[in-house]
């Protein structure tokens, strides 16, 4: 077992002196419910004495009252944390357990093997060292094996122990682990794992996963304990190039400039040369800094401060790298990307993208293909799903500097953010960088949009309103075109009629090519707004982060939302096109209002009420409030 | 050359990281400081975030005004050595009320005083992260606890719509009035956390360490007389033992177990030699089934 060094009653110090100098291990358990994912954690917990008395009583009461071992323990209760999850019997979310050996602590990342939380084993499998694969003697390597081992793969795990499991119920037979030996090893060959360990188990009874069972006298390889004890954690970021993101500039003076972060991978020692790829800029290390005394060298996985011999221009998200050996710097490139959310990627919308302390307006500019995680085949889609995975071209604001995360796992990844929700919506796995990206730039020319603004003596402007259909945008948009004419203006109305009869043709009404949509019609205003022009746009344009992604692509002060307020019912009353009569007998689906949301703008610059107000005085109120 | 950095300091590297984002990405972040032993580390390891500058976020201290009187000397002196700002919230309204755990129940005193102290301070102060010292070993609910824990505008933690947590990269977005409880040292045990301390010489309240001390037998607990507040019943007289708290909370509420480690190493082998939880200690979890989960969900740390 697993603390019984006599020298804890012995010689305590000595003990201590010899923890202090244990290392970590975390891996991740895969597997369902039914492949005795939970007793096998259990058990290990058990077994290193993590589990105390009195959760001991708790256990036995639970295993009498919920358990389904009979009269026995039942180790899987342990560990079922939510209550509610206690009820169903399952576990839904990413657990952390915690033991430890002599020889190492262990992170247990614990994740239910259903095909709806790929989400979670992605999760758990971020930040593990090495992956169990938890088979049931008696069915061999399934579909979610083979899922499993896929997701495991594209996180980057390179160790994977194939537990094969339940070995008691089919009398512990040699040829029968053999032939789910090779089944797997033969499926796991295209996944690029650098070991996988077979070994045959019964965790309920704990054949094999503390100590090598006798019942299976033909295996003659380690225990599962004995392995993840000793097991080679890749140290590849040690032997690559140096990086650290910076997350915060430390000034407790003017005499002191310290860069805080972790370091991603790699080295460090004072005098190493770095560059800031944002930049450009050299410098060497000065000091390595911590509160326990300056070092001599900083490796991968240390939190610490440095401070340079030049004063160059260093502010949090940007990345301190190898000068010799330097990362990509780009505004485009391919990732995979697991979707994580109930709402659907909609490539085309506006995302926020977090890599290290950087985050960035980021668009899915492509969708390549999705993955079935079950098959591996490759498939066309316009969007991903909760739980699906998608090979996706992104492209950011501006460029930052990555690397691809086959390389290099710290630097090549981000998460992906909803900018309305916030919600954490994707985890993306950087392939490589768009050389188109760094090789197309702006045709630099002289006369800009300052000059043909000036011309035509306005300030270019897009006058973009949103409402439902009836609410009289369109209306109120040809009066104002009109005014302005009237006043020596020179404007261009974009109506959404009018352009889906043209530019946008190929576009249906899914959120999608909703989303699509907007976004090329954004793209449309902003030439003419380089062009000099007062752009209206006139579309319903339902989606906020849509519309702000318009409001994002101009200059603050060049987008003026106009929020026609005219409600459902007048709407519906009104219905010029008689489109609600349609959508209202089911003829026409995903009809805004109807059965396709519409978000009101939260803080649009002008609102007008629809309703109460003739399309004439409307009008008139947007031409005083703009140009009056 | 070291290869290898060993699991104390991959923790504290850890660690480190999570203050540095929290205190980077939010406005008004403040440290929760219970003065346990877990507070202490989470202390120690914000000063090492920041070193030699000063951590830029204050400490706060819900004081329910139940706390061992050597917890409450020890804060200060603390906060005076490191030179932290120190803010001392408590629920004036269950002060007026005269709420207490003898009176009203070790339920509704702990709501009363803790959790509605804390969301009323974190609502005077507005308060856009509050770090906590709570651990993922600590009870099963909490195995399930992000680092970053994401409240609504009223404090609740919904367990079904967390953000997933990948790699160290962090969701810091919060809308106005929302917030985020960070927990620096999530992945942290007990044992960690001792060994932690005897590594890095980290100050500790006394009480963790055996002395005799007066005591009384209630509900299977022992219960030291801190104060005159502690009203002895008729079948119940005080005996002095020698005794530690593994676990300091309000001193009603928290048992204290008979020991004779005076000395950290000793804890550490105390603790190893013996088999029961450090919750156990405490009455709030044992409440109901469940408990800690509710709890958590209506706001409590």
């Amino acid at each position: 077992m697993a603390h019984q060094s006599s020298l804890i009653a012995d010689d305590i110090l000595a003990y201590l002196q010899a923890q202090e100098n244990k290392g970590m291990l975390r891996f991740i358990t895969c597997g369902s419910v039914d492949d005795g994912k939970s007793t096998l954690i259990g058990r290990l917990l058990w077994d290193s004495k993590l589990i105390f008395e009195d959760q001991l009583a708790a256990l036995e009461a639970d295993s009498r009252k919920l358990g389904t071992q009979g009269d026995e323990i039942d180790y899987a209760l342990l560990l079922d944390g939510l209550q509610a999850e206690r009820e169903q019997g399952i576990t839904i979310d990413v657990a952390y357990r915690f033991f430890s050996t002599d020889k190492r602590k262990f992170i247990v990342a614990d994740t239910p093997g259903h095909e709806q939380y790929t989400r979670n084993m992605v999760t758990g499998a971020s930040t593990a060292d090495v992956a169990i694969i938890l088979v049931d003697a008696r069915k061999g390597v399934l579909t979610q094996t083979k899922r499993h081992s896929y997701l495991v793969s594209l996180v980057g795990i390179r160790k994977v122990v194939l537990a094969v499991n339940k070995m008691d119920l089919i009398g512990y037979d040699e040829s029968t682990f053999r032939g789910i030996v090779a089944d797997y090893l033969d499926f796991a060959e295209s996944l690029g794992f650098e070991e996988v360990a077979c070994i045959p188990m019964a965790a309920l009874k704990g054949d094999n996963v503390i100590s090598v069972s006798e019942r299976m006298s033909w295996y003659d390889g380690a225990s599962l304990l004995a392995y993840l004890e000793s097991v080679e954690v890749a140290r590849e970021s040690l032997d690559n190039p140096f990086r650290m993101p910076v997350q915060w500039v430390n000034r407790p003076d003017l005499d002191f400039r310290g860069f805080c972060g972790t370091i991603a991978s790699g080295r460090i020692s004072p005098g190493d040369q770095i560059v800031v790829p944002a930049s450009g800029q050299l410098s060497r290390v000065a000091r390595i800094v911590t509160m326990d005394g300056d070092l001599e060298e900083a490796v991968a996985g240390q939190a610490v401060t440095l401070t340079l011999a030049d004063e160059i221009d260093i502010s949090r998200g940007d990345l301190l790298a190898d000068a010799q050996r330097r990362p990509d710097y780009a505004d485009q490139f391919e990732a995979r990307l697991v979707w994580m959310h109930d709402e659907p990627l909609l490539p085309g919308r506006n995302y926020l993208l977090k890599s290290g302390a950087l985050t960035l307006p980021v668009q899915i500019t492509d969708l390549k293909h999705k993955v079935d995680v079950n098959t591996l085949e490759l498939h066309p889609g316009k969007t991903l799903e909760l739980n699906e995975v998608g090979v996706c071209n992104f492209s950011t604001a501006k460029s930052f500097a990555f690397d691809p995360y086959k390389d290099n796992k710290g630097t090549g990844n981000f998460i992906l953010i909803d900018r309305f929700t916030n919600a954490t919506v994707g985890a993306g796995m950087i392939d490589f960088a768009l050389r188109r990206a760094a090789n197309i730039h702006w045709q630099h020319v002289d006369i800009n949009k300052e000059s043909r603004a000036e011309q035509k003596q306005q300030k270019p402007k897009v006058l973009w309103f949103t409402g439902l259909s009836g609410a009289g945008k369109s209306t109120i948009a040809n009066l104002v075109e009109k005014k302005l004419h009237s006043l020596g203006k020179h404007s261009y109305l974009l109506d959404g009629d009018n352009v889906r009869h043209g530019l946008n043709r190929d576009l249906g009404f899914t959120d999608a090519d909703r989303v699509e949509n907007i976004r090329r019609v954004a793209e449309v205003a902003k030439l003419m707004i380089d062009a000099g022009l007062i752009v209206l746009v006139s579309f319903i344009s339902p989606f906020r982060s849509e519309r702000n992604l318009a409001r994002e692509l101009l200059q603050p002060g060049e987008f003026v939302e106009i929020y026609v307020s005219t409600s459902l019912e007048v709407c519906e009353q009104r219905d010029p096109k008689g489109l609600y009569k349609k959508a209202r007998k089911g003829e026409l689906i995903n009809f805004t209002g109807i059965d396709s949301a519409y978000e009101a703008p939260e803080a649009a610059e002008i609102v007008l009420d629809g309703g109460t107000h003739s399309a004439e005085e409307l009008a008139e109120q947007v031409v005083l409030n703009l140009f009056g | 050359m070291k290869l290898n950095m060993t699991h104390l300091r991959q923790l504290e590297a850890e660690s480190i990281h999570i203050i540095r984002e929290v205190a980077a990405e939010f406005e008004n972040p403040v440290m929760l400081y219970s003065i346990g032993k877990d507070s202490s580390v989470m202390l120690h390891l914000a000063r090492k975030a920041f070193y030699p500058s000063r951590p830029p976020f204050p400490l706060m201290h819900i004081d329910t005004t139940w706390k061992f009187r050597e917890m409450i000397t020890f804060r200060d002196q603390m906060a005076h050595d490191l030179g932290f700002d120190l803010i001392v919230y408590s629920n004036e309204e269950g002060v007026r009320q005269g709420v207490s755990p003898f009176t009203h129940g070790s339920a509704l005193y702990t709501d009363v005083m803790k959790t509605e102290g804390l969301k009323q301070a974190l609502n005077h102060y507005k308060f856009d992260a509050a770090f906590g010292g709570a651990r993922r070993d600590e009870e099963k609910s909490r195995a399930k606890e992000r680092i970053f824990s994401f409240r609504t505008d009223t404090h609740r933690w919904d367990p079904k719509s967390q953000r997933p947590e990948l790699w160290n990269v962090y969701n810091a977005r919060v809308r106005k009035g929302e917030s985020i409880r960070a927990f620096p040292i999530s992945n942290w045990t007990e044992l960690d956390v001792w060994q932690y301390i005897h590594l890095e010489q980290i100050p500790i309240v006394p009480l963790y360490f055996s002395a005799v001390r007066p005591v009384i037998r209630r509900d299977g607990m022992l219960l030291m007389l801190d104060d005159d507040r502690l009203k002895l019943q008729s079948d119940e007289h005080v005996e002095h033992l020698s005794v530690r708290f593994r676990t300091l909370g309000c001193y009603p509420l928290t048992g204290a177990v008979e020991s004779t480690a005076t000395t950290l190493p000793q804890i550490i082998q105390e603790m190893l030699l013996t088999r029961s939880s450090e919750r156990q200690g405490r009455l709030i979890d044992h409440d109901q089934a469940g408990s800690m989960e509710k709890k958590k969900q209506e706001g409590y740390f």
